[in-house]
C-alpha cells in the first residue's frame, strides 16, 4: 500500500515517543523497598523503543515530502511540486517543526547510543548510566512534548492546496544539507556529559572514571559542532556572496557560545581524568555547555534576539520554551547548587604543569565566551531595563575577542610542553626554543604583509601554535617507541591545536582581502590586486526551477591564465526571487570571488555590474575547522571498554 | 574556605540562570502585548531638524503648499507630520485612521520616494486628510528626520519640539494610548 | 520598513537576508584611500531595515542612501567622528554597531576585564592558596596511566 507510513503514522510515532521518552525518564528512578524496581532494568529498551519510534516519524514526514502529500501544512508551506528531489528531502530540517523534528531524533539517538556503553551490572558505572538515561529520558519527553503540542511537523491543511508554497531559494543549496544537522547533532551531543554530570551529581561520584566515560562524548559533540560551525559560515560565505564569512549575529553566536565553553569543557575534564580534581568546575562546564545549545537553539526561535536568521517567531510557543528551559536548566543548576560544595578536590597545582595550562586555557575560554554571550544578550536587556535600544555588532566583537585570544594563543605553544604535575623552566625553554625562533622570523614577512596589526599578531601567534605542536608531537615521537604506539589522544590534540592555528591563519589572510564594484562592457579588463579579470560573456541557461544569467569571466596573472568564475543570477518563479550565485575559484593561497550583479543599459552600451573579491588564504579558514573536528574524532577513545571500573 | 562560601559560590549559576530567564520570561510576555519590540529605535531628538524644503505635490485638489523647516517651527497648534507613499500597502490601511484624526489635529503629509502622479492619484482615491504635502523624492529629508521607512508620524508641538515618533502604522490602540494623551492640553 | 518586516518572517532556518550589495560602480569614490575609509565607516553603522548587518553590506535602500551620505561626507573633508555623530544624532545609538563607552554599557565594554580579572583570580587560588597534600598518591596515580 502506498498510503502506508502516511502522516498519521508519523504523528501516532511521535506520540507514543512521547509516552517512551517518559517511560524512559522515570523507570530508572523508581524504587521498591529501596532497590532499584522492576522497571529499572528495562530502561535501555525504552531508549531504544523511543530512538525507532522517532525514526518511524522522521520517515513519515520525508516520504510526505517525497510524496508531495501538500495536505501535511508543513510540506504545503515549504514545499513545491518543481522542488528538486534533493531539495524536498533536505528541506525537512530546512523549516521551524522540521528541524525540531530533527533534534529530537538526534536526541533520542544520543539516548539509543548510550544504552549501549556496556558496563558490568552493580558496578558505581552502571548505576551512573541508568541515572544518565533518566536524565536524557526527561529531557526528551519535555521536547518531544514541546514538537507534538507547539510545532507539530504532522499538521494537515485543509482542503488541501494543488501546489506548495515553495522554498527559499536561499536554502536550495547542497550545504544546507549538511549543516543544520552536523550542528545539531554537536548541540544534542553535549546532552550526554549534560546528563552524566546530573547523574554523578546525584550519586556523588564523579570521579576519574566518571571522566573516562564522558570524555569520548564530549570530544564527539566538540568534532560535530566544530563541523557544523565551519560548514554554517562557509554556507554563508559562499551563498550570500557578501564577501564574509561571519556575521557575528545572534544565531551564530548562540552556535559559538556552547563550542567555548565545550572546548572549555573538553580541556578541564583532562584534569579530572588525570588528577580528579577541578571537578566542580567540570561538572559546571558540563551543566553550561548543553544549557547554551539548548538556550542558543531555542531562544533564537522566540523573537527575542534581533537577527538575520529568522525562523517565524511565534511568542506564544516561546513560553512553552522558556518553561522547558527553566526546568531543565533550572533544575540541573539548583542539583549543581545544592551538590557541588560537598565534592572536594584534594590536590594542588603547581604553577609550570600541564594541568595548570589546562586551567589558564580553561579559563581563557570562559572569559571569551562571557564576552561573547554578554554581547549576544546586552541589546534586549538594556531595552528591558532601561528602555534604550543599542546595537552590539561585528566591530564590538571584534574589538574585543581579539585582544582576548592572544593570551590563548599563547598559552596554547606552552601547554602541550608542559609535563603533568611539575615542570622546569630550563627543560620548556629548551624544548620550545625552535618553535620560538621560528614564530619571531615570521614576524617580518607577518608584519609587512599583513596592513592591520592586530592581524599581523594573531598570524604570528598561530604560527606559533603551530610550529610548537609539531615539535611538541616529534618530542612524544622520539619517546614513542612506533609511531603508531604514540596514543591517538596525542595525535588527535596536534592535529586540533594545528586545525586553530589554520583557522586563524585564515582569518588573519582574509583581514587583508580586497574587493572592487565595477561595470564593464563584453570583453573588458579590470584589475585587482595584481590580476586581471577580463568579462568574456553573458549568457542564459534555463535551470530545473529557475532561470539562470551566467557570466564568465577569465581572470589571468602577469598574462597566463589562471582561473575561469561563472558568477551567476538565478530567477527563482516559485516563489519569485532572485538570487546571485557566487562564483568562487579557491587556491592555497586565496580565493577569487566574483559576484554577478544587475544590468545596466546606457543607450547602445550593456553593462554588467560586478563585484569581484580577492580573499587571501579564505579557505584555511574552514579547512582549519575541518583539521580541528578531525583531530577531535581522531582523540574519541570509542570502542575502549569501561568494564574495568572498581569504586575509586 | 568556608562551607557558606561554598555554598554561595556554587549558587552564583543558578542565581545568573534565574535573573536571564525572569528577563526573557518578561520580555516575552510584554511582546506579546507588542510593547517591546527588538528592533524599534529611539532618538532624543527634542527640535525640528534642519531639512531641505520640500516642494507641493501637483495634482490635488484645491492649493496645497509644501513643507518647509521654518513654516513647521512657527505653528501655534500640534501639527502630526506622516511619512507615507503610494507603494506602501499599511499606508492604504493607515490613512482612514487619519482621515478620522484630520478634525481634531493637523496633518501634514510626506511622500517618500514616490513619483508625483502616483502619489497623488493615491490621495485622490484613497482620501486626502492632510493639510499640507510636500515631496521627498530622493528621501533625504526622511533621513534628516531619522525615519527608516514608510509608514511612520511624528508628532510636533508649537515651537518645533518633536515629543512623538512612531515607527510603524498607526493603530486604533497607539492612538488612543499613545497619541491622545500628549495632545491633552491642546485639545 | 514593514515590508521587510514580513519578508524576513518568510525568511525560514539559517536564512540570512539575500545581501549582496552590488551597486552603481560610479557610487564608490574615485580615491581608493577615501573609498576604504568611507567602507570602514558604513561597516560600523547598522542597516536600520535589516537586522545585524551594516550599511555596507546591505542591499536595502535605505542602507544605500546612508551610504551615499558617508561617501559625500567624506569628500566634504568630515571626519569619522563627526559623521557618526551626525548618524546617531538622528538615529539614534541603534545605528551604531559598536556602541559608545557610557554609564550604559559600561558592563559590556568592561566585560573582558571582570572576566579576566576573575580568570586570574581563580587560578591565583588554585595555585597559590590550596594546601599541597596527598602528592605521592597522584604519582602513584599517574604511573598507572
Amino acid at each position: 500500500m502506498m498510503d502506508f507510513f502516511g502522516p498519521e503514522e508519523g504523528h501516532y510515532a511521535l506520540a507514543l515517543a512521547c509516552v517512551l521518552a517518559f517511560c524512559q525518564g522515570i523507570a530508572p528512578f523508581l524504587k521498591r523497598q529501596g532497590r532499584p524496581s522492576f522497571f529499572s532494568p528495562l530502561t535501555p529498551g525504552f531508549a531504544w523503543a523511543h530512538a525507532l519510534a522517532l525514526l518511524l516519524a522522521f520517515m513519515c514526514l520525508m516520504l510526505a515530502a517525497l510524496r508531495d502529500d501538500f495536505s501535511v501544512q508543513n510540506i504545503a508551506e515549504n514545499s513545491a511540486l518543481a522542488k528538486p528531489l534533493f531539495y524536498k528531502i533536505t528541506g525537512i530540517w530546512g523549516n521551524h517543526e522540521g528541524s525540531i523534528l530533527l533534534w529530537i531524533v538526534l536526541l533520542s539517538l544520543c539516548s539509543a547510543c548510550v544504552s549501549f556503553i556496556h558496563t558490568r551490572h552493580q558496578n558505581p558505572l552502571s548505576r551512573l548510566k541508568r541515572h544518565a538515561l533518566g536524565v536524557l529520558g526527561l529531557i526528551s519527553a519535555g521536547f518531544d512534548l514541546f514538537c507534538l503540542l507547539t510545532s507539530n511537523p504532522f499538521a494537515r491543511l485543509f482542503p488541501m492546496p494543488a501546489d506548495g508554497m515553495g522554498m527559499n531559494p536561499l536554502l536550495q543549496d547542497p550545504g544546507l544539507a549538511v549543516h543544520p544537522p552536523l550542528l545539531y547533532a554537536g548541540y544534542v551531543g553535549f546532552v550526554v556529559p549534560f546528563a552524566f554530570a546530573i547523574a554523578a551529581l546525584i550519586d556523588g561520584q564523579l570521579t576519574r572514571l566518571w571522566a573516562t566515560l564522558v570524555r569520548p562524548w564530549v570530544l564527539a559533540a566538540w568534532a560535530l559542532l566544530t563541523c557544523g560551525i565551519a560548514l554554517g559560515s562557509w554556507w554563508s560565505y559562499y551563498v550570500l556572496g557578501w564577501g564574509g564569512y561571519w556575521f557575528w549575529d545572534p544565531v551564530e553566536n548562540a552556535s559559538l557560545i556552547p563550542w567555548l565553553s565545550g572546548t572549555a569543557l573538553l580541556h578541564s575534564i583532562l584534569v579530572v581524568e588525570k588528577r580528579q580534581s577541578l571537578r566542580i568546575w567540570t561538572a559546571l562546564l558540563a551543566l553550561a555547555t548543553f544549557s547554551f545549545s539548548l538556550s542558543g537553539t531555542f531562544l533564537v526561535r522566540s523573537g527575542i534576539l534581533n537577527s538575520v536568521h529568522s525562523f517565524a517567531n511565534d511568542p506564544t510557543r516561546g513560553v512553552f520554551i522558556l518553561t522547558l528551559l527553566a526546568l531543565v536548566v533550572g533544575g540541573a543548576l539548583t542539583l549543581f547548587a545544592w551538590r557541588a560544595p560537598s565534592l572536594h578536590d584534594e590536590s594542588s597545582f603547581t604553577p609550570l604543569s600541564r594541568e595548570s595550562a589546562l586551567v589558564l586555557n580553561t579559563l581563557f575560554l570562559c572569559s571569551l565566551c562571557a564576552v561573547v554571550l554578554t554581547g549576544t544578550l546586552y541589546p534586549p536587556f538594556i531595552q528591558l531595563l532601561l528602555g534604550h535600544t543599542l546595537s552590539v555588532g561585528k566591530p564590538f566583537f571584534d574589538s574585543t575577542t581579539i585582544p582576548l585570544t592572544i593570551p590563548l594563543l599563547i598559552a596554547m605553544g606552552i601547554g602541550p610542553a608542559l609535563p603533568w604535575l611539575h615542570g622546569s623552566l630550563r627543560t620548556i625553554c629548551k624544548r620550545l626554543y625552535p618553535a620560538f625562533l621560528c614564530t619571531c622570523a615570521a614576524c617580518i614577512p607577518a608584519f609587512v604583509f599583513l596592513p592591520d596589526r592586530m592581524a599581523a599578531l594573531c598570524a604570528v601567534l598561530a604560527l606559533w601554535v603551530i610550529s610548537s605542536s609539531v615539535l611538541a608531537l616529534f618530542h612524544q615521537l622520539r619517546v614513542a617507541t612506533h609511531p603508531f604506539r604514540l596514543s591517538r589522544k596525542i595525535w588527535g590534540m596536534t592535529l586540533a591545536h594545528i586545525g586553530v592555528g589554520v583557522t586563524i591563519l585564515g582569518l588573519c589572510g582574509m583581514s587583508a582581502a580586497h574587493h572592487t564594484i565595477v561595470a564593464p562592457r563584453l570583453g573588458e579588463h579590470q584589475s585587482l590586486d595584481g590580476l586581471d579579470w577580463q568579462l568574456v560573456s553573458v549568457t542564459d541557461h534555463p535551470g530545473p526551477n529557475y532561470d539562470a544569467r551566467v557570466a564568465e569571466l577569465r581572470v589571468s596573472r602577469h598574462g597566463h591564465p589562471i582561473a575561469q568564475l561563472h558568477p551567476a543570477l538565478r530567477v527563482f518563479s516559485h516563489p519569485h526571487q532572485t538570487i546571485s550565485q557566487v562564483a568562487i575559484r579557491s587556491f592555497l593561497t586565496g580565493d577569487l570571488y566574483a559576484v554577478l550583479g544587475s544590468t545596466e543599459h546606457e543607450g547602445q552600451e550593456t553593462r554588467y555590474i560586478l563585484r569581484l573579491h580577492h580573499n587571501p588564504l579564505a579557505p584555511w579558514i574552514w579547512l582549519g575547522g575541518l583539521i580541528m573536528a578531525g583531530g577531535g574524532l581522531m582523540a574519541c577513545p570509542f570502542g575502549r571498554k569501561h568494564t574495568q571500573g572498581t569504586p575509586s | 574556605m568556608t562551607l557558606t562560601r561554598r555554598h554561595i559560590l556554587a549558587a552564583l549559576p543558578l542565581t545568573g540562570a534565574a535573573a536571564l530567564g525572569l528577563g526573557f520570561q518578561h520580555i516575552l510576555s510584554s511582546m506579546k502585548t507588542g510593547q517591546f519590540d527588538p528592533r524599534a529605535i529611539r532618538t532624543s531628538g527634542e527640535a525640528v531638524p534642519q531639512f531641505p524644503p520640500l516642494s507641493p505635490l501637483p495634482g490635488l485638489k484645491g492649493t496645497i503648499e509644501g513643507i518647509e523647516c521654518t513654516s513647521l517651527t512657527q505653528q501655534n497648534k500640534p501639527i502630526l507630520l506622516n511619512f507615507w507613499a503610494s507603494w506602501c500597502i499599511p499606508c492604504v490601511t493607515e490613512l482612514p485612521l487619519l482621515s478620522a484624526l484630520a478634525p481634531s489635529l493637523t496633518l501634514w503629509g510626506i511622500a517618500y520616494k514616490d513619483r508625483p502622479e502616483r502619489a497623488s492619484a493615491f490621495l485622490t482615491r484613497n482620501g486626502q486628510p492632510f493639510e499640507r504635502v510636500g515631496q521627498d523624492k530622493d528621501g533625504t529629508a526622511a533621513i534628516e528626520w531619522g525615519v527608516t521607512g514608510v509608514p511612520e508620524s511624528i508628532l510636533i508641538l508649537p515651537g518645533g519640539h518633536v515629543v512623538w515618533h512612531h515607527r510603524a502604522a498607526l493603530t486604533h490602540e497607539v492612538i488612543t494610548h499613545d497619541l491622545l494623551p500628549l495632545l491633552r492640553p491642546f485639545l | 520598513m514593514r515590508f521587510f518586516h514580513s519578508f524576513f518572517l518568510t525568511v525560514l532556518l539559517l536564512s540570512p537576508a539575500a545581501s549582496y550589495a552590488v551597486d552603481d560602480p560610479k557610487e564608490l569614490l574615485p580615491n581608493p584611500q577615501q573609498e576604504q575609509e568611507a567602507e570602514q565607516i558604513g561597516q560600523q553603522l547598522r542597516c536600520l531595515v535589516c537586522q545585524n548587518e551594516s550599511i555596507e553590506e546591505s542591499s536595502a535602500p535605505l542602507a544605500r542612501d546612508l551610504r551615499k551620505i558617508v561617501r559625500q561626507q567624506l569628500t566634504q573633508g568630515r571626519q569619522k567622528s563627526d559623521i557618526l555623530a551626525w548618524m546617531s544624532h538622528r538615529y539614534g545609538n541603534f545605528i551604531q554597531l559598536k556602541p559608545v563607552f557610557n554609564s550604559e554599557t559600561a558592563l559590556l565594554w568592561l566585560m573582558p576585564f571582570l572576566a579576566l580579572g576573575s580568570a586570574c583570580a581563580l587560578s591565583y587560588r588554585l595555585w597559590f592558596k590550596r594546601p599541597m597534600q596527598a602528592r605521592s598518591l597522584q604519582d602513584t596515580a599517574l604511573k598507572k596511566d
